[in-house]
């Protein structure tokens, strides 16, 4: 759930730029990470600010939000950032963050707040705390993106870890497996599993949002008289019909035989470009024919490009 | 790794000349190959880190070093902190409250 960028801001609708500025500065300060290194939360709360500013900062995108075309989640998207490390994941040595996400040690904090004061356990207790999250990286098939799959990872120290990678998955989409960290200290939960998919291309599917583009290749005869053709989808083979006198560079459209969008529920379409090929062997008759033809349109193709 | 030219090229608002005199500074440092300034992930971050304060938060020039300084200062001490707690885990149960009791003595100790 977004929340609301001017409450986020803590502003009225009413503020102008200069206000949001202001207010994004004030809280930048206050909530930069690398200003609150032990602070877990500044973290979150920094990309909200961020996320927030990115989306109020531009009239235009600020202008569709107030009118209600994008909401804050869709601009959040839209304007998304790289993953930028901040300087505390390196600051602190090595085996420190960097290898555990944005984690900070939860075992040190734990035994900070233990020993400067923070009564609520009394010390008599072992220490407690929740393990350290962990962040993966796996390689996707194109198709299983598109069609959601089980995939069951094994990692460097001999742990499995089942992954459900949805239906529309998208390059760089973040999964958040529950309790799948380090375990806790001391009987304490264990941490979260950060899984980061990178989506492989595939050889003739192309992704642009939620539609796909392939082009096809045809033969001359189906380009000139058209006729019934299997196309591949992502979702298995589909006959689909050429219209007569189609061209390399028509495209047609398979409605719904794109990728199911995450938020919407809805698919996006193929998008065929056809490309004529002619044949691959000696075609004697198809020769002769064009030796004898005389068109009743002679075309000039290349008209234009010479003036 | 990434090249001075990469860097400067990629990371929004960055102006060569400001780059130019925190290199000068010593508020970070670049590794030198075969004449050629590269930075490794830390150093990266640490640029970015930089272009915040100086950018994005509108901290004077002058009072870039300062902040610096004292962060670098705070995250020394975070890291002997971390190596300190983690030696404390190591110990048994009974060793770990000790010195844990101990803390809180010494600390009601302080004025």
């Amino acid at each position: 759930m977004t929340k609301d960028p001017y409450e986020t801001l803590g502003l009225q609708k009413t503020a102008t730029e200069a206000q949001i500025k202001a207010a994004f500065k004030k809280l930048a300060r206050k909530f930069h990470p690398d200003l609150r290194p032990g602070d877990a939360a500044a973290i979150a709360r920094f990309k909200e600010i961020t996320a927030a500013n990115d989306l109020l900062k531009d009239p235009e995108t600020r202008r569709r939000f107030d009118a209600g075309e994008i909401d804050a989640t869709g601009a959040e998207t839209r304007a998304e950032r790289p993953q930028q490390p901040f300087y505390r994941d390196y600051a602190e040595g090595p085996g420190h963050a960097a290898q555990d996400g944005f984690a900070d040690s939860a075992m040190m904090e734990e035994f900070l707040a233990r020993a400067f004061g923070d009564q609520r356990g009394g010390a008599r207790e072992p220490l407690r705390a929740r393990g350290q999250d962990v962040s993966y990286s796996v390689s996707v098939a194109f198709l299983d993106a598109a069609n959601g799959a089980a995939r069951t990872i094994t990692l460097a120290e001999g742990k499995t870890l089942q992954v459900t990678i949805p239906e529309g998955a998208e390059d760089r989409q973040m999964l958040r497996l529950k309790g799948q960290g380090r375990p806790g200290y001391g009987g304490g939960p264990p941490g979260d599993a950060y899984v980061e998919l990178h989506i492989q291309p595939h050889a003739y599917f192309q992704r642009k949002d939620d539609n796909i583009h392939v082009d096809l290749p045809v033969t001359l005869r189906e380009a000139v008289l058209g006729g019934r053709i299997d196309v591949p989808t992502v979702s298995g083979t589909v006959v689909m019909t050429i219209p007569k006198g189609s061209n390399t560079g028509t495209v047609l459209r398979l409605r719904d035989r794109g990728l199911r969008n995450r938020k919407t529920g809805q698919r996006g379409h193929q998008f065929i470009a056809l490309k004529v090929v002619l044949p691959a062997a000696a075609e004697p008759d198809l020769v002769a024919f064009l030796e004898g033809w005389t068109p009743k349109h002679p075309d000039t193709p290349r008209k234009e490009m010479l003036t | 790794m990434i090249r001075l030219e990469d860097l400067l090229a990629t990371t929004e608002g960055l102006r060569p000349d400001d780059l130019a005199r925190w290199i000068a500074a010593a508020l970070v440092t670049p590794h030198e190959e075969a004449g050629e300034a590269l930075f490794n992930a830390p150093g990266h971050a640490r640029v970015q880190l930089l272009c915040t304060l100086r950018y994005t938060l509108d901290i004077e020039e002058e009072t870039l070093p300062v902040v610096l300084s004292l962060l670098d200062q705070l995250y020394a001490t975070r890291a002997q902190l971390r190596a300190l707690a983690a030696a404390v885990m190591a110990q048994d149960a009974g060793v770990q409250q000790g010195i844990v009791a101990a803390m809180g003595a010494d600390q009601e100790a302080m004025p």
